[in-house]
């Protein structure tokens, strides 16, 4: 696949401040779901370091083709045609190939095909909502879909969660995995959200918010959203493990 | 003045929400036309080495209510401790091993079940033995981001009181949070995430 040598390094400590803490009370359901306790540090051991690798043979054809994948009939599912597209780098910029990533969402009416669902919305005969892809050696990956739409959330009385996808990653290590979701720029949502508010720090939530790209869009075709997605990096192992007189 | 430093900082992560089965497991949701087979499924077949053990559990939330719309990973080590990673250094792991499972708690009781094998002993960073382990990582509706912990076997009383982790963790009393229960042929691990059990999470 690539020449680059396989890394063994413990992965750099989670930035907590950056990410969303477990207890954020205006997310109703976080409330009774959140550790109360100190977390356990631990610098990572083997068990940490690895992670399960999946082949580009285990994806189909069709997976990344949210427009394709589900409909039997080969008709196209109503919505906005966009191609969502970037990178998987890790926190020294170095491209994460082989990275799976698994993506769903709604219609883009707001619904969810799932049984638990009961937005008013309707669903879409030609839409499932889900798709995956592994990134490339470069750690590029893309896929084509609707843009999902927006809908309400029992929450507070009128909380509404703007457009968004959710993104679930693997790096190269189980300590890397990730879940995430992936909001549109200039959407006024985003916001007034109790699930983005969630994240502390404006520029983390900034990260979330993928700008169109007009460059990658297809004229006449798919407009296009960039998402870049960063994991976690590895030290080096070159200065460790090495202990006195061996 | 001095360089910048020029790290990116690691993308926030975001709740799986109650629809994570869509993206992860669609085939449980009733999504059957688009994989076949939901990745992470099984982690054996009929040549993987090593004792076939079924590990069983429930994640509760601070009430004592199971969380019905939980998602759990499990990652271990094979029968003779190695990881089927490329990470993985010290040796060839069994080849009809996965390592990695995937399972949705049921829609009705919450309850995830896992047919795997029982782990062989991975070492500490400083060589010491680490005791057999499986690591959880949880999510769910309501977890702002995914939550690491480690299964440790009840039957293993030697190894886990010598581990290089239990022995570390300073209130001592909440080590059995970390143990599962052996019932008949069943290893049992419920994860409380919150209240007077509130299993050890690690910050990895
Ligand atoms: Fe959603």
């Amino acid at each position: 696949m690539s020449n680059k040598k396989v890394e063994t390094g413990a992965f750099y400590a989670r930035d907590r401040a950056w990410q969303p803490p477990a207890y954020t009370p205006t997310y109703k359901t976080s409330v009774l779901r959140s550790p109360r306790k100190a977390l356990l540090s631990l610098d990572n051991t083997v068990s940490e370091i690895t992670g399960p690798v999946f082949g580009h043979n285990q994806i189909g054809e069709l997976d990344n083709d949210l427009l394709l994948n589900f409909s039997e009939t080969g008709e196209l599912p109503v919505g906005e045609r966009i191609i969502v597209h970037g990178r998987v780098l890790d926190e020294r910029g170095v491209p994460v190939s082989g990275a799976l990533i698994e993506m769903w969402q709604a219609n883009a009416g707001g619904r969810y095909r799932h049984k638990k669902e009961t937005y008013l919305a309707p669903l879409d005969p030609n839409f499932g909502g889900c798709g995956r892809t592994i990134t490339d050696e470069n750690g590029f990956y893309s896929f084509r879909t609707v843009k999902p739409g927006p809908y309400p959330w029992p929450n507070g009385v009128n909380d509404w969660r703007p457009a968004h996808i959710h993104f679930s990653v693997f790096g190269n290590g189980f300590a890397q995995r990730l879940i995430t979701q992936m909001y549109f720029e200039g959407d006024p949502l985003i916001w007034k959200c109790p699930i983005v508010r969630s994240i502390p720090d404006e520029a983390a939530v900034k990260q979330l918010i993928a700008p169109l790209d007009m460059a990658s869009t297809i004229p006449m075709d798919s407009l296009s959203y960039k998402f870049d997605i960063v994991l976690r990096g590895r030290r080096s192992t070159l200065f460790e493990n090495r202990r006195e007189g061996n | 003045m001095t360089q910048p430093l020029h790290y990116l900082k690691e993308t926030p992560s975001q709740t799986a929400g109650p629809y994570v089965h869509i993206g992860c497991t669609p085939n449980f949701t009733g999504i059957t036309n688009v994989y076949a087979e939901d990745l992470g499924t099984s982690m054996v077949n009929d040549q993987t080495e090593g004792a076939r053990i079924t590990v069983k559990g429930t994640v509760y939330d601070g009430m004592g209510a199971p969380v019905k719309d939980a998602l759990v990973e499990i990652w271990q080590a094979d029968a003779n401790g190695f990881y089927n990673s490329p990470s993985e250094m010290r040796g060839a792991a069994d080849p009809n091993f996965t390592g990695w499972g995937r399972c949705p708690g049921d829609m009705e009781t919450g309850e995830f079940t896992f047919e795997t094998v029982k782990p062989g002993i991975v070492p500490f960073k400083d060589g010491r033995p680490m005791a057999p382990h499986i690591t959880f990582w949880v999510v769910a509706r309501g977890i702002n981001i995914g939550l690491h912990t480690r299964m440790y076997f009840p039957d293993e009383e030697a190894a886990n009181n010598a581990d290089p982790i239990l022995t570390r963790i300073e209130h001592q009393q909440r080590v059995p949070t970390l143990i599962a229960k052996k019932e008949g042929d069943v290893y049992r691990f419920d994860i409380h995430l919150q209240g007077d059990q509130e299993t050890v999470f690690f910050d990895i």
